[in-house]
């Protein structure tokens, strides 16, 4: 019983908290002031208590289990969910339905917890739709815009179509093997056609949640209609999950037919860097911008999976954990400026560096370390992704990929030069930054330089992978 | 007593499973859109009952995973109708066409 306690640990706190919510939500009136500090105190909370009484080991029939990388993985996620909170707070501070929106919020981290966790494509499944369903929710939040509206329902729907195609492909996959679970399906899987086929849908399902490319095509959309709070989520959150889940589940339920997924990945990831980066190129909308360079960073991180080794799944993990902070910087200022001054076009960015200059420097570390240019962390990340991907001795995929990272320079230090040298008459003016959204911004930015810097994240998460790879089922 | 070949189950629900697919790519009302999704849904369903029965009768598997897809897929439509009727309000229609402030 205090197994169950101890192993379901995080999330029971995320039930608690939705509880919490809903408790002080029929209570009596209170600020949203007052709202936001106890919200963002209890995702301190959340994130603090991810470190403590960690231990190993499967519930439910190995159903759920939980592995030191499993929390390590959640305790990345609950990062983001506070860095988002309290990013959020200028937007939050005057809008009607604060504690709707978190527990939209963190009923998603929930789905995305027990996704992670899932030993069971039954188990996935439930996973994978509560962290999507509510994400639509949220998505509409903004009730009153056009945008926000047309963004929930490309969402709704297109998420709805691409769960479909992953239940065809698991159902196939249950009628060739006879088992729902990810190690009898590991023990059954071999290059059948059916099963191929099966797998292929499921990989379809898969892409459209981390939009690589021929899946990317509602990416763009729901990114600049949601808010920008909610955008931020779907491009770290939902899709560092998805990740997390995606490289386990390749790396060890599909390995006996690891020869045929990397020809598939080999297509998509240089798919996905090429037309992600020469969307970017076009885009004015900076929400739009961000939601392109996203799907250019997704293509690496499958370079990076490509690897099929111990490196691959390091360096997607590391590099996810700075993508979460880069990604975060940028729109963490994007937010600001869209709640202060409703502007959202690179245009409108002009000069910004003349009026708000401690938010320029942010938003231009966050795209130096999306670039990778070297002292920030996305260089090293960048960098052990094509190490992992050179692992398999295919050089033409890594050419493209660094070529692509030529490219991507342009885009975004065209951004860095708007902020910085053009000339604009009316530069956006200056903003207040309130308490939260600073410390958000300082975290940001001291995660970009200190996760390149320092070596002992980068060799904790490779210890830690080394025993997911070993043993990767406990207990069997 | 003769019964249903289990190619001939499968043929319906693949059959229905494309079906589902084209209605979604053809049909341009949101509602007509998400009716197309039940069908896909249907279609697992009906894959998962007879993969269970035919196959693999010792255990449940299929059954349990139809009865959770049949809960999901009610609450994704309560959702999503929720999203459309403020589509509705926002655009004054529910064809997709309409909706299209945002392109490329």
């Amino acid at each position: 019983m205090t197994d169950f306690f101890i192993l379901m640990k995080q999330e029971l706190i995320i039930m608690v908290i939705i509880f919490i919510l809903l408790a002080i939500k029929i209570g009596r009136y209170r600020s949203n002031e007052w709202l936001l500090d106890m919200v963002n105190l209890l995702l301190l909370v959340n994130f603090a208590a991810g470190f403590f009484f960690n231990k190993e080991g499967m519930l439910f029939n190995d159903m759920f289990r939980t592995t030191s990388l499993i929390v390590l993985e959640k305790n990345i996620l609950s990062l983001g969910i506070l860095i988002i909170s309290l990013q959020s707070y200028s937007w939050l501070k005057n809008h009607k339905h604060v504690l709707e929106f978190y527990i939209l919020l963190l009923s998603t981290l929930l789905g995305m917890f027990f996704m992670i966790s899932s030993g069971n494509l039954l188990m996935f499944y439930l996973g994978l739709e509560l962290s999507t369903i509510p994400l639509a929710a949220a998505a509409n939040f903004d009730l009153q815009k056009k945008k926000s509206s047309e963004a929930a329902m490309k969402l709704i729907i297109s998420s709805a179509f691409s769960s479909g195609l992953l239940l065809f492909g698991i159902s196939l996959i249950y009628g060739t093997t006879g088992t729902l679970t990810f190690t009898g399906i590991t023990t059954h899987i071999t290059h059948d056609p059916l099963q191929l086929f099966a797998f292929i849908l499921l990989l379809a399902g898969f892409a459209f949640k981390i939009s690589v490319v021929p899946f990317h095509l509602w990416t763009a959309d729901v990114y600049e209609g949601s808010p920008v709070a909610v955008t931020s989520y779907l491009s770290v959150i939902s899709k560092g999950a998805v990740l997390f889940v995606f490289v386990s589940v390749l790396y060890t339920v599909f390995k006996p037919i690891s020869d045929s997924w990397y020809n598939m990945l080999f297509l998509l990831s240089v798919l996905t860097i090429i037309i992600g980066n020469l969307f970017a190129i076009r885009q004015t909308n900076i929400k739009r911008f961000l939601a392109f360079s996203s799907i250019a960073q997704v293509g690496f991180i499958l370079v990076g999976i490509t690897g099929t080794s111990q490196l691959g799944t390091t360096s997607v993990i590391y590099f996810v954990l700075i993508y979460l902070f880069s990604n975060l910087a940028a729109f963490g200022v994007v937010s600001l400026v869209s709640a202060a001054t409703g502007k959202e076009d690179i245009n409108d960015y002009k000069n910004f560096y003349q009026t708000n200059p401690v938010l320029s420097w942010v938003l231009a570390i966050g795209l130096f370390s999306l670039a990778g240019v070297p002292p920030t962390a996305g260089f090293f990340g960048k960098f052990f992704l094509l190490m992992s991907g050179a692992g398999q001795g295919n050089y033409f995929l890594i050419t493209i990929a660094a070529l692509n990272m030529v490219i991507s320079f342009y885009y975004y230090l065209r951004i860095v030069k708007a902020i910085f040298m053009d000339a604009n008459d009316h530069p956006i003016e200056k903003l207040a930054i309130p308490g939260f959204p600073k410390i958000a911004l300082y975290m940001c930015v001291a995660g970009i330089v200190l996760t390149g810097l320092v070596s002992y994240l980068y060799d904790h998460i490779h210890s830690l992978t080394q025993v997911a790879d070993t043993v990767p089922f406990i207990g069997k | 007593m003769n019964t249903i070949p289990l190619t001939h189950i499968l043929f319906v629900s693949t059959a229905l499973f494309f079906i589902g697919m084209y209605g979604l790519f053809t049909r341009r009302n949101i509602i007509t859109m998400l009716m197309s999704i039940e069908l896909i849904l249907n279609s697992v369903n009906i894959n998962f009952i007879a993969f269970n029965k035919y196959l693999h009768p010792a255990n449940l598997d299929g059954v349990f995973f139809t009865i959770f897809i049949i809960a999901i897929a009610a609450a994704e439509a309560a959702v999503a109708i929720a999203i459309i009727i403020n589509l509705y309000r926002n655009h004054k229609s529910i064809d997709i066409e309409d909706a299209a402030e945002m392109k490329y």
